[in-house]
């Protein structure tokens, strides 16, 4: 290991993105184009010891959750990943918060989501980006603390440091603005799937200015909330390895005819805010 | 005269420059991957000879392939190279571009190709690295001049016509038309027989497309492939940026997430096509990522 691996590997992900030293980032570029790595393993033992210590059990997903990802990647900065939870959300036993992590991701921590009996199964899909062949792992709490992985190896390469394809200018131009999409129809108290998308350029903060020489600053979403009337549907505390304009599929189970309301919290503490109408048809 | 010129040994930097129009010399890309062997030489480059100077058209993916460029141009002319034109940010058009870094010359690009280039060049050049025995040496050179609309140059009783686009192919699209032979050298916003790359906006393309054949174009240099009238090739292409289109907003329309719309369209048959292997995937996941803001 090169002693800009060693850098990069020592330091927490959360204070990675915090960092604005140059030197420090590129190093940490660096670090991440060593290529395929064969210290996959050592990489995930220090992020384990960050996120979780070294004492705390975490077992095998069979029959908790399954993660899909494609083993080989067209898009490194649109990496599609879906979590899908076996067990139904009922108030005796639930999936508390879904953890996705990419190793070999200079921030490999891409966020946390957070479920509640509410949403009726703890599924979540959405894209994120990889840097270099990498192994992605889906942690789920569920309410007794108990922890449960599955991870995908998956060929990607680069997609931290290139952005994804489209116009920055209009990606600017929209920053902040919203959708909602309800997926199929939606009946009251019946299990209801939701797309949720916000504008946000994601910026990763490892694209280097040539003109000025300076880094352009990481600029990413780092919390959103979804309620449904008061019910707190899904929050996601997030980081740089989550897509351009992070978008995401989630299931739960409307009452009724009730609002829907978005929170966005970006790095530079913008917040943005909008709210939908439910459209629910009469029960089945 | 050129420093490395006895170091040109790889037969990408030794393909041939031929003459398409009076004056105007084009070294044709090959329809191939990017690999060891070809270094990338797959997008066609060139020059335009005027009175008193010349102009550089693209530059290709390596110093070694920049080098040979002006080989070629002193194999034509002793006039000066007085511009440099980048049609847009990807490196097998202007990786090139740091073998003219001594020569007091306008190099040109679109006003969003600095920033475009900051975004990608380290990728690019790590990408590379790793491929392409020749690369070394090459770093990536922005501009010294941006074109916000529109640019006339002139070569010496050869004006050139340059016009920097809106979002099509890239946000950085220029092209160069020569009304002395009616020639629009239009860089990646016309493929033809390569698989045409979505790396801006699919509807900006389309529409772009509207216009880039004015009336007075008789003859068009594309990014890749033949040269022609253009107007055979402008109509293949947007017929496969219109199918894909399509397909992508039926996808969306039956709430198909990407995994589920590239099962759908993915295993599409192009025979008309070359190098087709993922390039059309990533257009498919380009075009779900634009259109699902429509």
């Amino acid at each position: 290991m090169s002693p800009s691996q060693s850098i990069a590997r020592g330091v927490r992900p959360r204070h990675l993105i915090a960092m604005t030293s140059v030197l420090l980032l590129a190093a940490a570029v660096l670090a991440f184009f060593a290529g395929p790595t064969q210290a996959a393993n050592s990489a995930w033992d220090d992020i384990r010891q960050e996120l979780y210590g070294a004492e705390r059990e975490i077992l095998p997903a069979e029959g908790i959750i399954a993660l899909e990802a494609p083993y080989r990647a067209l898009d490194a900065a649109t990496v599609p990943v879906t979590v899908t939870s076996t067990i139904p959300q009922t108030e005796d036993r639930y999936i508390r918060s879904l953890t996705l992590i990419v190793d070999e991701n200079p921030a490999p921590l891409v966020g946390t989501f957070h479920f509640s009996p509410a949403n009726g199964v703890a599924s979540i899909s959405t894209r994120v980006r990889v840097n270099a062949y990498t192994n992605i792992r889906a942690i789920a709490e569920t309410d007794d603390g108990k922890l449960y992985m599955a991870a995908e190896y998956v060929k990607a390469s680069g997609g931290c440091s290139a952005p994804a394809a489209g116009d920055a200018e209009a990606a600017l131009a929209r920053l902040g603005k919203m959708r909602l999409k309800q997926l199929g129809a939606w009946r009251p108290n019946e299990l209801s799937e939701a797309q949720f998308m916000v504008s946000h350029p994601n910026y990763s903060g490892f694209q280097q200015d040539q003109v000025s020489q300076l880094w352009i600053p990481a600029h990413y979403v780092r919390r959103i909330e979804l309620t449904v009337g008061e019910r707190e549907i899904l929050s996601f505390d997030g980081d740089i390895s989550i897509s351009e304009n992070p978008t995401f599929r989630f299931f739960l189970m409307p009452r009724g005819s009730e609002v829907l309301r978005a929170k966005v919290v970006d790095s530079e503490n913008r917040v943005f805010e909008q709210s939908w109408p439910i459209q629910v048809e009469p029960s089945s | 005269m050129l420093p490395a010129a006895a170091a040109l040994s790889t037969a990408a930097a030794a393909l041939p420059y031929r003459e398409v129009a009076e004056g105007i010399f084009v070294r044709f890309g090959l329809h191939e991957e990017v690999t060891a062997d070809n270094c990338g030489a797959i997008a066609n480059i060139g020059f335009i000879v005027g009175d008193a100077s010349v102009a550089v058209v693209d530059s290709g993916t390596t110093q070694q392939q920049g080098l040979a460029l002006r080989q070629a141009i002193a194999d034509v002319t002793d006039k000066p190279i007085s511009h440099l034109v980048a049609t847009h940010v990807h490196f097998d058009h202007c990786f090139g571009h740091s073998a003219f870094a001594d020569l007091p010359l306008r190099s040109i690009g679109h006003r969003n190709l600095p920033r475009a280039l900051a975004e990608r060049g380290a990728f690019y050049v790590q990408l590379l690295s790793g491929i392409c025995p020749d690369f070394a040496g090459t770093v990536v050179v922005p501009p010294n001049e941006t074109v916000e609309d529109r640019l006339d140059i002139d070569l010496g009783n050869r004006p050139l016509r340059l016009k920097a686009w809106p979002t099509a192919h890239t946000n950085t699209d220029l092209t160069v038309f020569d009304p002395s032979t009616g020639t629009l050298w239009a860089g990646d916003l016309l493929f033809d027989q390569r698989l045409p790359t979505l790396d801006g906006s699919l509807l900006g393309w389309l529409e772009v497309l509207d216009s880039l054949l004015a009336e007075e174009v008789r003859r068009v240099i594309p990014g890749h492939g033949a040269v022609s009238d253009g107007r055979a090739a402008i109509t293949a292409q947007r017929r496969y940026l219109e199918t894909l289109r399509d397909g992508v907003r039926q996808a969306l329309a039956d709430d198909l997430d990407i995994p589920a719309t590239l099962a759908r369209l993915g295993a599409d048959d192009l025979p008309d096509w070359q190098v087709v292997e993922d390039v059309h995937g990533r257009n498919i996941v380009s075009a779900y990522t634009e259109l699902e803001w429509e």
